[in-house]
């Protein structure tokens, strides 16, 4: 257990991190991934990565976790903080630099751009991988990707950086 | 019809729909050629990868720098590992323990005679193995007998394989877990246990004289990640 924490918590608190929004929450689901496993190891079938069943995992808690979040009705800032807090890249991207326009707008995209931006550039899983951890077909993957990547040219458009695409 | 003409338009391409694994380096050997093929006669396609390599490399930079979690996640985690009840019996278990408990059914005097048969059925069959096999026969083993073994080399083995030293220990609030890590391996130390924020930690695969342990503990304490460390059974 020691081992598998050591090689993945980072990257599954980061996966953790870009779904909820807050490090408390992002801690607290990393403990929570981590005892599943620990208590399904049995249940691991070998079929796919480890790391691709413990990003499964994380963003099932994940998901739970701001469900109950929501579920006890957070008050409008906190509620901001989960949903999308920079819905207006004009204001929220000062600078002119392109690198740190396009972080601000990749951390204004929707939780399921975000996630799956995420997936496939950080965390590099291939499409079958992603569709696995997401549980949408392949080509609803890759779409997915493609529509992300437009609105992320759409946000930075709006900030005054265009890249000639689309 | 315009509509259609623009909704085809907006569609993208196989090959366009790839180009972010092709950054990423995850395409199969196949779709890797037929994105590379595509790049190499299309300028706009090569254009769009460019940008896509921009994002790639500015999703890894944001990820990275959303650092690491603090050490409270793994205290809590094997705080919990240590709560755990214990776990259900495997199915060999389980057989396992139908065995045992069908001969805890049985009387004393039925499990008496049980045994002796078993006995008796044992001996007759080595009486029978030895003398078809062996045919008073005798062997010589290319191996020393246990006789011939020094005492001194089983006093070693013993000490060899005792228990390795255990300590308690707590780390500092702001350790970070590469530091830990690094420290574990440094020690050749592995997490066996823990609770409350302090970790049992278990050291080498060898036992050590009480002055090693001392000198360990003295090396651990020195550590600026250890806020505590004893030694413990």
């Amino acid at each position: 257990m020691q081992v598998l924490y050591g090689r993945h918590h980072v990257r599954v608190f980061r996966f953790g991190l870009r779904l909820v929004r807050n490090e408390q929450i992002a801690e607290d689901l990393i403990s929570e991934v981590f005892l599943d496993v620990w208590r399904q190891a049995g249940k691991f079938e070998g079929r796919s990565a480890v790391s691709t069943w413990l990003l499964a995992i994380t963003r099932f808690k994940a998901l739970s976790a701001l469900r109950r979040r929501k579920d006890a009705e957070l008050d409008d800032e906190a509620a901001n903080a989960i949903e999308d807090s920079s819905d207006d890249p004009e204001v929220s991207v000062q600078k002119k630099d392109t690198s740190e326009a396009l972080r601000k707008c990749l951390t204004a995209l929707s939780a399921d751009h975000r996630e799956i931006v995420d997936l496939v550039y950080y965390h590099e899983k291939s499409v079958e991988e992603v569709a696995q951890i997401v549980g949408i077909p392949e080509n609803t993957v890759k779409t997915r990707l493609f529509y992300a990547r437009k609105k992320l040219a759409e946000l930075l458009k709006a900030a005054g950086i265009e890249r000639g695409w689309p | 019809m315009m509509a259609t003409s623009k909704k085809m338009l907006d569609e993208p391409g196989e090959i366009e729909m790839l180009l972010p694994w092709h950054a990423a380096g995850t395409l199969n050997a196949r779709d890797a050629r037929r994105v590379e093929e595509a790049l190499a006669r299309d300028p706009a396609l090569a254009r769009q990868y460019a940008v896509i390599r921009e994002e790639y490399a500015e999703t890894i930079h944001l990820n990275e720098s959303l650092g690491a979690p603090s050490v409270r996640a793994m205290q809590k985690l094997f705080a919990a590992i240590d709560g755990e009840p214990v776990r259900k019996p495997s199915p060999a278990s389980r057989v396992s323990t139908g065995i045992a408990q069908f001969f805890a059914s049985l009387s004393p005097r039925t499990l008496a005679w049980s045994a002796t048969a078993a006995v008796f059925a044992l001996l007759l069959q080595a009486g029978v193995i030895g003398t078809v096999l062996l045919g008073g026969k005798t062997y010589q083993t290319a191996s020393l007998s246990v006789n011939e073994r020094p005492a001194a080399k089983l006093t070693r083995d013993l000490a060899a394989g005792g228990t390795p030293p255990r300590a308690l220990v707590r780390f500092a609030p702001d350790a970070k877990m590469s530091d830990i890590n690094a420290l574990l391996d440094n020690y050749q130390a592995t997490v066996v246990g823990g609770a409350n924020g302090l970790f049992r930690l278990q050291f080498g695969s060898k036992s050590m004289s009480k002055d090693e342990v001392t000198g360990l503990m003295g090396k651990l304490r020195g550590e600026k990640i250890v806020s505590l460390a004893e030694s413990a059974p």
